[in-house]
């Protein structure tokens, strides 16, 4: 296990935003986390990387965990250069020519100020800051947020590749459950702060309950 | 015609003292969104400890580098004290740089006593075609071209800087990333300090300094540091050398030295009433 999250409680003042959330991540798997806004999912990550406390239960990591936060959070008046070697900081290795290999567009813009990229190259630019921190598991919250379906699919294929190329392990924090359950073979549900349904991603998409709530309906085989 | 030169040559010099205090509120508010209200302490701090340096026989740049450093250390406490306890909103850190002014003059008042102390300046003049110039001038001015040259290439070229530009930018992602964004803060609190401290010694010179005197300090050095909305380092040193030079204009041919203080509160305020109708929301 490369995440075991057990018993997680989390409260902001008098509202419980996690109320006993356990969960598991294997080495080198890719695991989705799906859910209504508000569910508390991006709770839960910013509780395992550590930047807020948990009020009970516990999570162990057996490597690094580095997130890509919801809304990209890049650091919009600096170059994409400086973003890409910030995401360094607790590592050494501060070569960014594999992130350019990864996403050759950067390679040209490294100049330019970040918020002047579009949505899809900024969540490039956040990928691959996040990838700079040398993690073994690689939380995504929301990478498909405002961006044009096919520029989603391709960012997701970069992440399949380097789970199936690196073996790094990927949580994918998704409202588009579709896309989510596509791209992981595990999934949990995560609602109101519970863990309502967890499985074989081929499974959920069989429930009718998931079928209602987050497929629309009907399932595109 | 002369008499013009030297007003503006004095207002250049003490205007870039300012633009060194002012940078300190810039690099202290940028990282943490503190305004630090003991900026002007650390110059106080530093021109009286110069000044008994010297008068103990230490040789001169020795005493100005020790004075310096031990601003640089008050910073670093400063900002212990102020922003050291995880959580602590800026308003909060705000107050206790006030309190810590206020404190100060116990501080001051216990080692120098309640007098004016200065020490000498350098002595002569510069004479280019005619024009002649204090040296205590040109080396503030020098001092000064030394100081933004280094602080520019430490933000645009080392990790550390643009580490310290990320808290600004971007304090949550600073922290996803690794930053330790307190110690960060402590960091620009040492900084500031040193630059209260450097304008501490080139200006106590020209105007000696009393235990109270910070409050004109940080006055003059918030009136520049606005200029650019107490974010950019570059407009707060266009913000000192605009302020030193009105102000001398002002003293220099109304007569009255006092009027000082006034040009920069006049400027503090057209500043903040301008920005506030130009932004409704006071976004900054």
């Amino acid at each position: 296990m490369i995440l075991e999250v057990r018993g997680l409680v989390v409260r902001y003042g008098q509202a419980t935003a996690l109320d006993g959330v356990s969960l598991e991540v294997g080495e080198g798997e890719m695991v989705a986390l799906v859910g209504p806004n508000g569910a508390g999912k991006t709770t839960l990550l910013n509780t395992v990387s550590g930047l807020i406390r948990p009020a009970a239960g516990d999570y162990r990591l057996a490597g690094r965990l580095v997130q890509v936060p919801e809304g990209r959070q890049l650091f919009g008046d600096m170059t994409v250069e400086d973003n890409l070697r910030l995401g360094a900081w607790r590592v050494r290795d501060r070569d960014l020519s594999r992130i350019y290999e990864l996403f050759p567009p950067l390679a040209a813009m490294r100049q330019r100020r970040a918020y002047t990229l579009s949505g899809g190259e900024q969540q490039m630019v956040a990928v691959g800051r996040a990838l700079m921190g040398g993690p073994q598991l690689l939380a995504v919250d929301e990478l498909s947020l405002g961006l044009a379906p096919l520029v989603v699919q391709d960012l997701a294929q970069h992440v399949v590749r380097l789970n199936r190329e690196t073996g790094m392990a990927v949580l994918l924090v998704e409202q588009n459950a579709r896309l989510a359950l596509e791209l992981c073979a595990r999934a949990y549900v995560l609602e109101a702060g519970r863990v309502a349904m967890a499985g074989a991603s081929a499974e959920l998409r069989r429930s009718p309950a998931v079928q209602a709530a987050y497929l629309g309906g009907a399932v595109a085989s | 015609m002369s008499f013009f030169v030297g007003v503006v040559a004095s207002g250049v010099a003490t205007g870039a003292a300012f633009a060194l205090v002012a940078t300190g509120f810039v690099v202290i508010h940028r990282v943490t969104r503190v305004v630090n209200f003991a900026q002007g302490v650390f110059s106080v701090l530093a021109g009286m400890l110069c000044a008994s340096l010297l008068t103990r026989g230490v040789p001169h740049p020795l005493a100005e580098v020790v004075a310096i450093t031990v601003s640089v250390i008050a910073g670093f406490l400063v900002g212990l004290v102020a922003i050291g306890r995880r959580g602590i909103p800026p308003l909060a850190s705000l107050i206790i740089t006030l309190g810590i002014g206020v404190l100060s003059y116990a501080v001051v008042i216990f080692f120098w006593g309640d007098g004016p102390v200065s020490f000498s300046m350098l002595q002569g003049r510069l004479d280019i075609g005619g024009v002649t110039m204090l040296w205590q001038y040109v080396l503030i001015v020098a001092a000064t071209a030394i100081t933004f040259g280094a602080l520019l290439l430490f933000f645009n070229l080392t990790y550390v800087g643009k580490a310290l530009t990320a808290c600004y930018s971007n304090p949550f992602a600073a922290r996803l990333v690794g930053i330790d964004v307190r110690r960060m803060g402590l960091l620009a609190f040492a900084i500031g300090g040193g630059l209260g401290g450097l304008a501490g010694v080139l200006l106590t010179p020209l105007q000696p300094v009393e235990f109270d005197s910070d409050v004109a300090i940080a006055i003059n050095g918030f009136a520049a540091a606005i200029f650019g909305g107490l974010l950019r380092p570059g407009s707060a040193l266009i913000g000192g050398l605009v302020l030193g030079v009105a102000e001398a204009l002002v003293s220099g041919y109304s007569g009255f030295a006092s009027l000082q203080s006034g040009v920069a509160l006049v400027l503090i305020l057209g500043i903040m009433v301008y920005q506030a109708g130009r932004r409704p929301e006071g976004a900054e």
